[in-house]
């Protein structure tokens, strides 16, 4: 067996997975950390006004500010069920 | 102009009281007159780690409570001409430490001529965390490379960014990055997150990587700062972070496995 294959055939996966979970959750979490405050309270009090009329968990509620330039839009995805 | 610099992570035990320790030490060898504060309230470390731990009388709450003046609490390293050491208190009172009260301490050492300030953060993100990086110019996020230390060190990147004094004054804290116990060969087997990856992630500039290094356990259990040994890798390399915060330009070294190791796995390998 060869020097580099010494390494090649013991080469773990185990560091890339680990960057690529935390890329994802690193970005995850920046983004709900640029969002203002009165989001996360606001989503709860969209959240209560819709469990009035249909049943849905709390996952099936989504509420994003995407600001562009001098605007910001405030997008809200509900998933109901069938 | 004193420089308050910040030792903090989120995540525990990944080398913040190692590295103040070791940094602080290295400013002083260098000159400069350092002060390192423990903000571990309730637990204290620091002063162990410094072997000075029978000399504390009085403590950095007793001189925020105005029990005792800064210079009765402040404890003259045995080693360094230039270093003082602010321990601790081990009152379980997490809140002694109040904004108005640190304030007063830093401004106080700068008064007297220190030009480096070193605080070593407890972990986690509650008030003593919070008080530790409050007042920093600059900070030394401290990580090891491992998954929830460096989800940790985003979180405390995002409280410097936001919840610092000089976020609040529309500045920003000088981040830099320090990768501690370093295992080049986990890395070299893909069974450790490289430096360049957590660089990536974290896109902050890279103050040092001190490998893991049996030299760390030996230098706390017998209370010397391991910068003050000169034959170990992990001496070397707080040196050479030292350095580099003095301005100097130094190359990474221990990233990659030393050769002897190599050629003794190679060797175990073919028998
Ligand atoms: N480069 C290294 N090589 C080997 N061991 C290390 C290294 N750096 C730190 N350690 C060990 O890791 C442990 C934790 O270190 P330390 O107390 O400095 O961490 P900390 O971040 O201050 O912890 P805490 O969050 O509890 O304050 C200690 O036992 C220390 O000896
Ligand atoms: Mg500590």
């Amino acid at each position: 067996m060869s020097f580099l294959d010494y390494f090649s055939h013991n080469k773990s996966q185990a560091a890339s997975i680990a960057k690529e979970r935390l890329q994802i959750i690193v970005a995850h979490e920046r983004s709900k950390r640029d969002q203002p405050e009165y989001l996360e309270a606001l989503q709860k009090d969209i959240m209560a006004v819709v469990r009035k009329y249909v049943d849905i968990d709390t996952d099936s509620i989504e509420v994003q500010l995407e600001r562009n330039g001098d605007y910001a839009v405030l997008e809200l995805n509900v998933m109901l069920p069938d | 102009m004193a420089k308050v610099i910040v030792m903090t992570s989120g995540k525990g035990g990944v080398g913040k009281t190692t590295s103040s320790a070791a940094i602080s030490s290295g400013l002083a060898l260098g000159g400069h007159k350092t002060a390192v504060i423990d903000f571990d309230i309730g637990l204290r470390n620091l002063d162990l780690v410094m072997n000075c731990e029978r000399r504390v009388v009085y403590d950095f709450v007793n001189v925020i409570n105005g029990e005792a003046t800064l210079r009765q609490a402040l404890i003259k390293d045995k080693r360094c001409e230039n270093l003082y050491i602010l321990p601790a208190s081990q009152t379980r009172d997490k809140d002694a430490l109040t904004k108005d009260g640190v304030e007063r301490v830093l401004k106080e050492l700068a008064a007297d001529g220190f030009e480096y300030i070193i605080c070593d953060s407890p972990a986690g993100i509650e008030h003593g965390a919070f008080m530790a990086l409050y007042f920093a110019d600059e900070a030394i996020v401290v990580a090891n490379p491992e998954v929830s230390s460096v989800r940790d060190s985003d979180r405390i990147l995002g409280i410097l960014q936001s919840k610092s004094r000089k976020a609040e004054q529309g500045e920003r804290v000088k981040e830099h990055l320090l990768l501690t116990r370093y295992n080049p060969e986990r890395v070299e087997k893909g069974e450790m997150l490289a430096v360049g990856d957590v660089e990536e992630i974290l896109a902050t500039k890279l103050l040092g990587v001190i490998p893991e290094c049996a030299s760390v356990l030996k230098a706390s259990n017998q209370g010397v700062p391991v910068i003050h040994d000169e034959e170990s890798r992990a001496g070397q390399a707080y040196s050479d972070a030292v350095k580099r915060m003095l301005g100097e330009e130094v190359d990474h070294r221990f990233l990659t496995p030393d050769h002897k190791g190599l050629f003794q796995r190679l060797f175990r390998r073919s028998a």
